[in-house]
Formats: C-alpha cells, structure tokens, sequence
C-alpha cells in the first residue's frame, strides 16, 4: 500500500501534478485495492464457514455466488417488465432472495450428498465437483450460455466526486459496504448468538455436542446453508460491478480456497486479513509487473507463506 | 523368480487382470477400432499414466494432488520442444526458399519469431539432443516434485491444504506459460510438430505403433506400480495414509516417503504427457490446468483409487463418455457426468474396480443362491472377465 502510494506520488510528482490531483491518485489507487478486497472477503465469507468451520471442499461455491447474481438478473428482469415503478427498490430484495434461494439450495445439497460424506473431506471435493457440473449447466438451460446482467437501479450508477480530481464509483462503495455488513453479520451470527455457539460446538467436539443435546445433524445443516446463502447474497453483490455467464463461479473458486486457507481455516479475522493482504499485494503488483504476472507472483508467495506457517495467518484455538 | 512373480504380476489373479487388460488392448481395440478411433483410445492411455500414478499417490499414499497437469504438462512440453526444433530443423534444410524468406531466423521454432525473439533462449538448447531431452522430461518434474514435497511434507502440510496448494502451483504454471509467449507458445501451445528423429509420426502406420508404445508403456507402469506397492514401500504407504503419526513414532521419516511416492508420480505422468505429444502432435496449456487436473483425479477415483487396473479402466471409460456424449447430446454430457461423479465418490467410493471385485461376486452368489455348490474358483474367473 505504501510503497504504491510512493510510486503514485513520484510518477505524479514527475509529471508535474498539482497536489490535489496527486491526492486524487492515491484516493482512487487505495480505492481500487479496496475493491479488490471486498469481491475477496465476499467471495470467501461463506467458504470460511463452509469449509472454515466444517472442513466441506465446495468446489460448487462459486455456482452458489452464480446462483444469487442469476436471482438477482431474474428480478430485476421481472421488475422491468411488470413493474418499471418498482425498479429502484428491487434490489435489496434481491439480496435478500438470493439469499434464500441459494440457501435452500445449499440445504437440500447438504441433506442428498454432503452429510454422507463427512469422515471423508478429500471425497466432498469430488462430489461438489461432480455437483457444479450439473449446475452449471442447468444455468445454461435456463438462462442461455451469454452473459447476462441485472439493470441497476438509478442510485448505483454514476460516482462520487468529493473533491475536484477524485471519482469514486459508487457500485464500489457499495460492494465494500455490503462486504463490511455481510462480515458483520456472520461475525455476530457465528460468536455472538446461540446458534453461533451450537455451530462453534459441533466443530469443536461433535461427540460432546451431541452429548449436551445439540441436534448436530441439523446444524450441520443450517451451517451449510448459512454458508452457501452468504455466497449468494456475494453474487447478487457482484451483479452491481460485473456480468454474469453459467462458468463465472470457476473462475473466483481458487482464488477464494487460497484466502480461506491463507486466512487459516476456521478464523473468519483470518479470512478478512487474509483477503486484505491478498487483495492489496495483488494491486501493488499490479503497479510493477503484468496483471497475470502479478497473479503468479501473489500465489507463490502464498504457498510459500503458508509452507513456513501451514495453519495460515490466524490459528484457530481448537483443542484436538 | 516366484516372489516376483507375486510382487510385480500380482500372483494369478492379478495376471489375469493384466492379461485381459493387455489383451483389450493390444489385440480387441486395434482389430476393432478404426485408426481415428484408435489414435483416440491412445490419447486416452496417455492421460491413464497420471490416473495410475494417482492411485499410488493418492490411493496408497493419501495424498491427493490436484496439480498432476502440471508434471504431465511439463512431461508434455519437453518432449513438445523436442520435436519443434526438429520440425523448425527441417523446414530449415529442406523447404523452399520462400518458406526460408519467411522467417527471419532460420532453426527458430516459428512461434519464437512470431513473437521477435531472434535467438534461441538457453534453456530451449537440451532439447536439441533427443536422450538429454528423455532425461529432462523425466528429471524436470521429478526435482520440482522434490521441491514441492519436501517443502510442505516437512512441514506437515497435507491433505486438503496439499491439494489446494498443488492447484494453485498448477494454475501459476498455466499463467507462466500463456503469458510468455515468445518461449513456450502461448496460449496455442506447441503446435504442428511432424517428425521424430526423422520418422513422420503423422502417418496411419507411426500412429498405430506409437499406440502400441503407448500401451506397452502403460503396462510397464502397472507392473512397476505393483512392484512397489507390493514392496515394504507400498506397506508403509498405507500405513502413512491411514496413520501417519504411529508410523512416525516408529521412526520412519514419513516426509521423505510422501516425497519419494509424489516423485514417482510426477515422473510417471510425465512419461504420460509425452506419450500424449506423440500421439496427437501439439501441446497446449489449456490441457494442463485446473479443470484437466481435476479430471485426472476424477478417472482415478471413476476406476478405483485402489486399483492400478482400475485406473486404466476408468481413464477409458469417462474420456470415452466424454467424447460420445459431447459428439452426440452435449448438454446431456454435464448432467450426466455430474451425477457420475457424485454416485461414484457416495456409492462406489472403490470405483469400477470395487464394484467388480465385490458386486459381481455378491451378485454371483445372489444368482447361484438355489445351487448350493458353486466352485469358488470360477466364480473369481467370472469377476477378472467382467471387470472390462
């Protein structure tokens, strides 16, 4: 971050910028890391649970963000058609079905495959694999192969100018005020309600939390579907700053692993550094080398952080 | 001579599976199919090397690699570079001369002048030399295997992180060799590649025999496989895998075998991946990422983690499917092959060759349950010949 504030100040300083412009690079330079940060904390928040806490390998979570975006082009199609009126407010209903929709989805996932597959993680890999074939395909059934995109209702248009020289787009502002909420939520959901702490409980000692009369089984499934609901609402997130094809999700789905595991399975502060870090290297990179040069030199630099320090940045205390 | 006989063959039911295995196709499918058909099976048999290498990774030995396209892919472009200076070689001496107006620098494989590079880059000059090159394609994927194992084993990175990790080294390469194109091609890969040592590998009748090679090849490896799973090696392998800490506190250097078994995987898929170029003259990364990588898993897992036989099988079996499904009812094709995979790893979490070696001979019993004496002898025949 520093040192590309530094670049950015000596470029500007060479080119001979006045100094608010100069401030206006660095505003909008730190803006984009930040964006990057958010679509990583969005797209890692509900692997963090599902494969975080539960040890699930969903190659399927990038289907489940598809499933939230395609929910939210649905309704905003549906809008424009029956109710143009209602076209600035659909959205945050959107978010809210998309919720729902790719939560019970995650439900009925977890109840056909998932629970059958528990004392075997490498296999749930196979099969959720085996799973975003089929629902990949099925969006292209559906929806077409092109990509789509949801109408933006007025308010997520255009962007901010606070001062002379600085724009800032508000579908951004959006996208990390959405992540910050969303992280929020889980955050209290997880450490700060009950059934956070029935969650908590069946991953540390499923035995004991049975044995205390916690119906593990069905948290095992509520946390599924926690996990892949919060992908969806990332989905229909991601339809403010970006299109969306039947594939997309392949694309985020090993990015969104390496945060989780760089994070340290089973810490959502974890996560949210691991996201920061990864998302700000890879756009200071970005300053110095090629976008994709900058995506190899990020990658190797996480496996050999994770090499030296294998449980990730944060170490859950879990007593084994 | 009678414990090699047991180690390496399997003693008599393992021979039978390979004899039938050898004879499917050394004899069935060359006499059957038609030679576009059968370039097909031996494309097919080159992507077997990495499932039966993964049977003895991640089967044996627990360690599921998600990267195997990288080592392959790796096996692929040495030999791939081999071939292209060869064909860059001979375009040089025998084309005409407007061929040789074309290019600016005569010997460069084209792409290398596509993309202004005038000079041959140093590590491109061992592939000029065909036994330097048999060498590279096996030691380049071993050592990065080594340095890939003995830096997370030692430090006790496994299971799901292994895997993850292995995925990103894959994709990392991927990037590596889209981006520099004027070394490795691009995103077109190696292409157009004609001759070995001289011999034109795009002829009907090199293509037959170089999918004979690949079979022999895949044979030889099933047996090597057998060896060492059958040795003290393969025993502690499980061993590792179903209790990797008592086998430590027996005082086995459990890093150092983890290392030594995703060695002899690498190097195994690389020989697949050059067989690969033989078979179908080009190389390109778009067949060494993350989706092929996971595919190689999937025919490992489809055949039978446990089963070097098996692996060969289910290599055939879902590329086959694959490709009569796409030719004929393509959105048919990812339903189908997403419930196979999700049927497989629920249900037959042993594959084809579980589902051989115990349903057929539960359903053998279930038939002959009014005949109270069934030899057992044929009833073990029955399963070896309906394992295909």
């Amino acid at each position: 971050m520093t040192a590309k504030i530094a670049l950015a100040l000596l470029l500007a300083a060479s080119a001979g910028y006045s100094w608010d412009e100069i401030k206006g690079v660095m505003i909008m330079q730190g803006f984009a890391g930040l964006s990057l940060f958010s679509i990583f904390l969005l797209m890692a928040l509900g692997l963090a649970i599902i494969f975080g806490q539960m040890k699930v390998i969903n190659m399927a979570h990038g289907e489940f963000l598809t499933m939230g975006a395609y929910t939210t082009v649905f309704l905003s199609w549906l809008c424009e058609s029956y109710a143009p009126g209602l076209l600035a407010w659909y959205f945050p209903v959107a978010m809210i079905l998309a919720f729902f929709v790719a939560g019970s989805v995650g439900f009925l996932v977890e109840f056909a495959i998932i629970r059958h597959l528990y004392k075997r993680p490498l296999d749930t890999l196979l099969a959720t694999w085996g799973l975003s074939m089929i629902l990949q395909e099925t969006f292209r059934q559906i929806a077409g192969a092109r990509e789509t995109s949801a109408t933006m209702p007025e308010w997520l248009m255009g962007s901010l100018q606070p001062f002379e020289g600085v724009d800032i787009p508000i579908n951004g502002i959006f996208l990390l005020g959405a992540s910050l909420v969303l992280t929020v939520i889980v955050v209290i959901n997880l450490y700060y309600t009950r059934s956070g702490l029935r969650v908590r409980a069946t991953v540390m000692n499923r035995d004991m939390a049975g044995a205390v009369g916690i119906n593990t089984r069905m948290t095992d499934r509520m946390t599924f579907a926690l996990g892949c609901g919060i992908a969806g609402v990332a989905g229909a997130a991601f339809t403010t700053v970006g299109s969306i094809s039947p594939s997309a999700g392949g694309l985020y789905i090993v990015d969104t692993f390496m945060v989780v595991v760089f994070g340290g399975a089973g810490s959502i502060i974890g996560t949210i550094l691991a996201a920061f870090g990864i998302a700000q290297a890879q756009s200071v990179l970005e300053f110095f080398l090629s976008g994709v040069l900058a995506k190899v030199a990020v990658l190797l630099a996480v496996v050999f952080i994770l090499m030296i320090r294998p449980q990730g940045l944060v170490v859950a205390k879990i007593r084994k | 001579m009678n414990t090699l006989y047991r180690s390496m063959l399997g003693g008599r039911s393992g021979l039978i599976g390979l004899a039938i295995l050898a004879g499917l196709l050394l004899i069935v499918f060359p006499l059957l199919l038609e030679p576009f058909r059968l370039n097909m099976m031996g494309k097919y048999l080159s992507l077997a090397f990495v499932a039966i290498a993964l049977v003895m990774c991640w089967g044996y030995g627990g360690i599921m690699s998600l990267g195997q396209g990288l080592f392959w892919g790796l096996g692929g472009y040495c030999m791939a570079a081999f071939l292209k200076l060869e064909a860059a070689r001979n375009i040089a001496s025998e084309a005409g001369t407007d061929q040789i107006k074309a290019l600016s620098t005569v010997g460069l494989p084209d792409f290398m002048d596509w993309n202004q590079i005038t000079e041959l880059p140093w590590f491109w000059y061992p592939f000029k030399s065909f036994p330097l090159t048999l060498a590279l394609m096996i030691v380049v994927p071993t050592v990065i295997a080594y340095i890939i194992g003995t830096a997370m084993f030692k430090r006790r990175v496994g299971g799901v992180y292994f895997a993850i990790i292995t995925q990103a080294l894959c994709w990392a390469m991927e990037i590596l060799f889209v981006t520099r194109q004027g070394w490795t091609g691009g995103i077109n890969g190696i292409t157009d590649l004609r001759t070995l040592l001289g011999w034109d590998i795009r002829t009907p009748s090199a293509q037959s025999s170089i999918y004979f090679m690949t079979v022999v090849g895949i044979l030889v490896c099933i047996v090597l496989g057998r060896w060492l799973l059958n040795s003290k090696f393969g025993r502690l392998l499980v061993a590792v895998r179903d209790m990797e800490d008592r086998v430590r506190f027996s005082g086995y250097d459990v890093a150092n075998l983890k290392t030594t078994v995703f060695c002899i995987a690498a190097a195994m898929s690389a020989v697949g991946g050059a067989f690969f170029v033989l078979n179908v003259g080009f190389m390109s990364p778009k067949l060494v990422t993350i989706e092929p990588s996971i595919y190689m898993v999937i025919f490992c897992a489809v055949g039978g983690r446990m089963s070097l036989i098996g692996a060969v099988y289910g290599t055939l079996a879902v590329s086959y499917g694959r490709t009569f499904f796409s030719e004929e009812f393509p959105a048919l094709w990812y339903f189908l092959m997403g419930s196979v995979f999700i049927l497989v790893t629920m249900v037959f979490p042993d594959g084809l060759a579980g589902a051989a070696t115990r349903g057929v001979p539960a359903a053998w019993r279930w038939l002959t349950r009014n005949f109270r004496e069934p030899p057992p002898a044929p009833a073990t025949a029955a399963v070896k010949e309906a394992q295909p």
